[in-house]
């Protein structure tokens, strides 16, 4: 008895090894340890033996029915590895083909520019306000010590607004040709100390390669009792560095502006020739034109005639001083993204704004 | 204001400084360099003086000579000449071979109809000194001395006709750097080169080799006295401080000397005369303007400064009828206008060829007066700029005194008389001194600067310090400070001397610090930035692309949108001068620009466009917040070329995004430039608080057909409405761990049910265990009874703190069901 279970144990096993399909261990499995099959049946008839043998036989035939089963399962995960393997080679596609489109959209390039800037004096301490784009000449010129004959007032350079019966007093109103007027503003509703940027679009009569009648500002106003020139300084050089470069210089240059004084331009080190004025193959700089330095914007300690202007003892310029500067969105766009006409920028054709998406 | 190096160097001792080093100082103390421009030859070196030996007609060309001329070499050259003049015995200016010309000519040895030449005789234009073109430039006639000059001789050692220019861009504050002098002051208080004597005094005519006689030191006093025989001036204005005439006699208008016709040719005039170059060169040194009346044409030997009457006609010197509008400024003689003051001479009284007599005014003009007579007419002369700018009476006598020297010398005329002076200016009355606190000079800047170093910088500009107490101790003291004449508009306070401190002293090594921010806040957008970012963000994560459009449009705009002309839409503010008929008006609806932008890429063969745009729309109507403007809001729009519900599942993913969920729609018909059958008004908030935020819909096909687009769907929303709604944070709401419960239904009902009912229905049936109840799909057609339509509802069931039974979801769904039935009359479906 003990021998024919070894024998079928044994012949069992040489079968197994032998199957290479997972179908035919199926079939094996039902041929060796199947309800019809000889182990199973030997195994429910120990009952039928003789005391003695009963241990005996129903140990080697349960071990060898294990034995059976492990060699059947192990065989079985050895070759469903091997069968999923294949399929798997089989199952082969072309990953070059393209995926499932998904429609990409983009911020314009201008929106892009003025979040940098945004962010950029948010992380200096700067908050933000925005303000209205058709002003009066008080805000725009007047409160901002604007001489009377001051050449920026002519109708060359600044959109009037035609007179409406539509609308109360007896003002001159205007499109605000620079963010400014929300200097005045904001100190009429804010107390000091003041740190705020002024992002918007601004307008003024021109049209060319450089110039649209719209474009876009931020302008920047610092007020407390002890800013200074030279804090005026050191929050442009964050800017310049954060925006155009960690390696970025920058020189203020003494100029004038009616609602600043000093008041200094300040200048950039060039970050395409890094300051030198020539390119790696010794040729003239076309950023810069040679001269290592790139104009970026306009800048100064308020005048004491804008505080003034406000109207209220917390701004007496006796006690509280501090600087405002005004940049160009576009030429900031135009300097790091290397435009060198600004008009396509309000064409919006798709195939030019999807390149900066 | 263009500044010739070596007319330059006549007033500061440049001492080897050149143009780049003097520009790059003048660049970073306030006088930008617009550009550096080389006039004149671009060889000074090989032009050389020359002597015609010989002057034949050529063999074979009637028109040309053929000279032999001794230009200081072994051998006299051979040179082919066309100018009628040139004659044996001249003393010439020839460029010789390699020299290269003004606009780059350059010469070369040539052969002319078969004559060799060797170089070129130059005409003063050739040189780039002067207008005269018709014949060569005979120096031995024009140029005292030149006929004794050495052959070969460099033509720079006898006459600077070629030389560096300065272009400057000088700022409005300036108008003291409007004359050559001002720029000397400036460069040498920037370089430390010295400044020499101003030549308008008795010093600067011995700089300058010779003797200032009586009224060429100025001063305010004329020792000749204060008439002349025969003239007189009255001024009846107060916009003339003050108005001054000299008498010159036995004057011959002539060229003036070649050394002023190539300093004026540098500096960018053209040269005239004698009498009118004199008047130019004086007003480019001083920046002073002056204007010469023939005396002869004075009518009655007597000027009257007063202001104009409304429509009153002159005619100007430059042949145009001027008609003049009341308070501009105009210069009577016995016969009428005769001048445009400040701005432009009249043509009945200018200097001509047989002038002998000049009358030679200077005067002092009110800035602001001239500035809108010269704006009005567009006539900004070289005059009118600088008078519009504001200039000093001082200046006046400057400008006297030095054109009385010239006069005398270059012209050889003989003054009469005395300085007959009028106006309001009273010289007695004298300006203050401003104070300059030296802790405030460190306050403002940043940087301190001691009282010595302040005081040296102002001296080096020309202000008259003091210290009154210069042993007070470090921060504490204060200078007193004269200003200079014509400093005087620009400096009246202690910051505007702070400010000519910095610029000099400190501007260039100032070290960068931060500000402090006081108080305990961190600098943040405001929710409402926040949102609008928000928005700006999830339709770029829909796929669409931002557009930036124009603010401006064209009148016809809101009738191309079908706007009724009553229509708030309709109200566009209107610019008072617009650059073109096509930017006449402000934009009253964003969707204007989205069109435009919609139509510029169909045409350039764009397809299936998806754009947004955020920003100001205007309307002619008062601003609640600001009465007295027009109305303004901040606006986003969506335009997709697609139906009704892509645009509407955008403003799904808007409102969603922006946690705002008491929205609806409304359908409409009443917006003009919306298809009436596919058209909703948006609103936010429930009962009472419910406002209108915005418009969605397919555009009206006849407005889409006026921007040649196909189908496009929009959505119009006022940010200035909607984002104040936006929450800031939405509170946390437990979800539970047990799996929601899902059943569709599908209802019929009649077509005049909307959706929005049906799912409100539902939504109030389902009681507390409804978590979300949507339609996903309304059919019409076949097994749907003609008048109704079959929705199919999709409703989520949820408990936080158990397992749904079936019992428990079979009774919420028979609710909602019987609620359909007995409120929209809804048939539940197979």
């Amino acid at each position: 008895m003990e021998d024919r279970i070894a024998e079928l144990r044994a012949a069992g096993e040489a079968a197994v090894a032998a199957a290479t399909t997972t179908d035919e261990l199926e079939e094996l499995r039902v041929a060796h340890l199947g309800r019809k099959a000889e182990l199973p049946n030997l195994l429910r008839d120990v009952s039928k033996l003789e005391p003695a043998q009963r241990g005996i036989v129903g140990k080697a035939a349960n071990q060898a029915r294990q034995a059976l089963q492990a060699a059947i399962d192990a065989r079985v995960a050895e070759l469903g590895e091997a069968e999923l393997d294949a399929q798997l080679v089989a199952d082969r596609v072309d990953v070059t083909l393209p995926g499932r489109a998904e429609p990409v959209g983009g911020l314009h390039l201008l929106t892009r520019v003025r979040r940098d800037i945004e962010d950029v004096f948010l992380g200096l301490g700067f908050d933000v306000v925005e303000g209205q784009e058709t002003e009066t000449v008080h805000y725009n010129f007047d409160a901002l010590n604007h001489a009377e004959n001051h050449p920026a007032r002519d109708r060359a350079d600044t959109f009037y607004l035609a007179p409406s019966p539509r609308l109360e007093g007896d003002v001159q109103r205007l499109l605000r040709t620079h963010t400014s007027p929300m200097q005045v503003r904001h100190m009429e509703r804010a107390d000091p100390p003041v740190a705020i940027i002024v992002p918007g679009r601004v307008y003024r009569p021109d049209s060319d390669a450089t110039h649209t009648p719209q474009f876009h500002q931020v302008e920047g106003l610092w007020i407390d009792t002890d800013t200074t020139l030279a804090d005026l300084k050191g929050v442009l050089l964050a800017f310049a560095r954060a925006i155009f470069g960690p390696d970025r210089e920058i020189r203020l240059r003494p100029h004038f502006f009616p609602f600043t004084e000093p008041s200094v331009e300040i200048d950039v080190s060039c970050h395409l020739c890094g300051g030198t004025g020539a390119l790696a193959d010794r040729s003239r700089c076309p950023l810069c034109k040679g001269t290592g330095w790139i104009e970026i914007l306009g800048s100064g300690m308020v005048d004491p005639n804008v505080l003034a202007a406000v109207g209220r003892p917390e701004y007496d310029p006796e006690r509280v001083q501090g600087f405002a500067f005004g940049m160009g969105i576009e030429r900031i766009a135009m300097l790091r993204y290397g435009l060198s006409d600004l008009r396509p920028l309000y064409e919006n054709d798709v195939r030019l704004l999807e390149q900066y998406a | 204001m263009k500044v010739p190096m070596s007319w330059l160097a006549d007033h500061v001792a440049l001492e080897g400084l050149g143009a780049t080093e003097v520009a790059a100082r003048l660049n970073v103390t306030g006088t930008e360099l617009d550009r550096l421009i080389h006039h004149g030859v671009e060889t000074p070196e090989r032009i050389v003086v020359g002597r015609v030996l010989t002057c034949e007609p050529h063999p074979d060309a009637d028109r040309l000579r053929v000279t032999t001329v001794d230009v200081g070499a072994g051998e006299p050259s051979q040179i082919v000449c066309g100018a009628p003049n040139v004659a044996q015995g001249q003393t010439v200016a020839v460029a010789t071979v390699g020299a290269v010309m003004p606009g780059g000519m350059k010469i070369k040895k040539a052969k002319l109809r078969g004559q060799t030449s060797q170089g070129m005789i130059c005409s003063a234009r050739e040189l780039g000194i002067g207008e005269e073109h018709d014949g060569i430039l005979a120096l031995d006639e024009v140029l005292p001395g030149a006929g004794t000059v050495e052959p070969g001789t460099p033509l720079t050692d006898v006459l600077a006709h070629a030389d560096d220019v300065l272009d400057l861009e000088i700022t409005p504050n300036r108008p003291d750097c409007l004359g050559i002098y001002g720029i000397a002051r400036e460069v040498s208080a920037a370089t430390g080169a010295a400044l020499r004597p101003a030549p308008w005094t008795a010093a600067g005519a011995e700089v300058a080799g010779t003797t200032a006689q009586d009224g060429e030191d100025a001063g305010p006093e004329d020792p000749a006295g204060d008439a002349i025989d025969g003239f007189s001036v009255r001024v009846e204005t107060t916009g003339c401080p003050r108005f001054t005439a000299r008498l010159f006699e036995g004057v011959t208008i002539a060229p003036s000397p070649l050394w002023m016709q190539a300093r004026l040719s540098a500096a960018g005039l053209r040269p005239i005369n004698n009498v009118v170059d004199i008047t130019n060169y004086v007003m480019l040194v001083t920046g002073q303007p002056l204007h010469a009346f023939d005396a002869d044409r004075v009518a009655g030997g007597a000027l009257t400064v007063r202001e104009a009457r409304d429509g009153e006609t002159l005619d100007t010197l430059d042949g145009t009828t001027r008609t003049l509008k009341a308070g501009e400024l105009v210069i009577d003689d016995a016969d009428g206008p005769t001048s445009l003051a400040a701005v432009m001479g009249g043509a009945r009284s200018e200097v001509h060829e047989g002038t002998t007599r000049v009358l030679l005014e200077v005067a002092a003009w009110d800035g602001p007066t001239v500035h809108r007579t010269a704006h009005r007419l567009d006539l900004f002369s070289e005059a009118a700029s600088r008078f519009a700018k504001g200039l000093a009476p001082e200046q006046v006598d400057w400008a006297q005194a030095l054109a009385t020297r010239l006069m005398r010398e270059t012209v050889g005329a003989r003054r009469v008389g005395g300085t007959i002076a009028a106006g309001t200016w009273n010289p007695a009355v004298v300006q203050p001194p401003l104070t300059v606190r030296e802790s405030r000079v460190a306050r403002l800047l940043g940087q301190a600067v001691d009282r010595p170093r302040q005081t040296a910088l102002l001296d080096a500009l020309g202000f008259g310090v003091t210290d009154a107490e210069p042993d007070a101790p470090a921060g504490t003291g204060a200078l007193q400070v004269v200003v200079p004449a014509e400093r005087r508009a620009d400096v009246t306070r202690e910051v505007d001397l702070i400010e000519e401190i910095a610029r000099l002293g400190v501007v260039a090594d100032l070290e960068p610090t931060l500000p402090t921010r006081r108080g305990a806040r961190a600098a943040r957008l405001t929710p409402r930035q926040r949102a609008r970012r928000r928005v700006e963000d999830v339709l770029v994560g829909r796929g669409l692309q931002e557009v930036v459009g124009w603010s401006f449009t064209d009148a016809g705009a809101p009738e191309r949108l079908g706007l009724a002309a009553d229509d708030p839409r309709a109200q566009a503010v209107v610019l008072a001068n617009p650059l073109s008929e096509d930017q006449a008006v402000l934009r009253p609806s964003i969707l204007v620009s989205l069109l435009d932008v919609a139509r510029h890429n169909r045409t350039r063969g764009v397809d299936g466009l998806r754009i947004f745009e955020t920003g100001t729309v205007f309307r002619d109507t008062p601003d609640p917040a600001r009465p007295d403007m027009p109305y303004e809001h901040l606006a986003v729009a969506a335009l997709v070329q697609d139906d009704l519900f892509a645009a509407k599942g955008l403003l799904e993913a808007l409102m969603d995004a922006l946690r705002i969920d008491d929205w609806a729609v409304a359908a409409t018909d009443e917006v003009a430039f919306l298809h009436p059958g596919r058209a909703a008004r948006i609103t936010v908030g429930t009962g009472e608080t419910a406002t209108v935020v915005g418009l969605l819909g397919e555009v009206h096909p006849r407005v889409a057909d006026r921007w040649d687009l196909p189908r496009v769907a929009t959505f119009l929303v006022d940010l200035d409405g909607l984002l104040p709604r936006v929450p800031d944070a939405r509170p946390f709401r437990p979800v539970g761990a047990f799996p929601d419960a899902r059943f569709d239904l599908a209802v019929l009902v009649a077509d005049e049910v909307t959706a929005a009912e049906v799912v409100a229905v539902a939504r109030k049936a389902g009681g507390a265990l409804l978590e979300d109840v949507s339609v996903f799909d309304a059919y019409r057609g076949k097994g749907v009874p003609e008048g109704q339509v079959s929705l199919a509802l999709h409703v989520r069931l949820r408990a936080v703190d158990r397992t749904l039974t079936e019992d428990v979801i079979g009774g919420t769904r028979g609710a909602i069901v019987d609620a359909l039935s007995a409120q929209v009359g809804g048939v539940l479906r197979g």
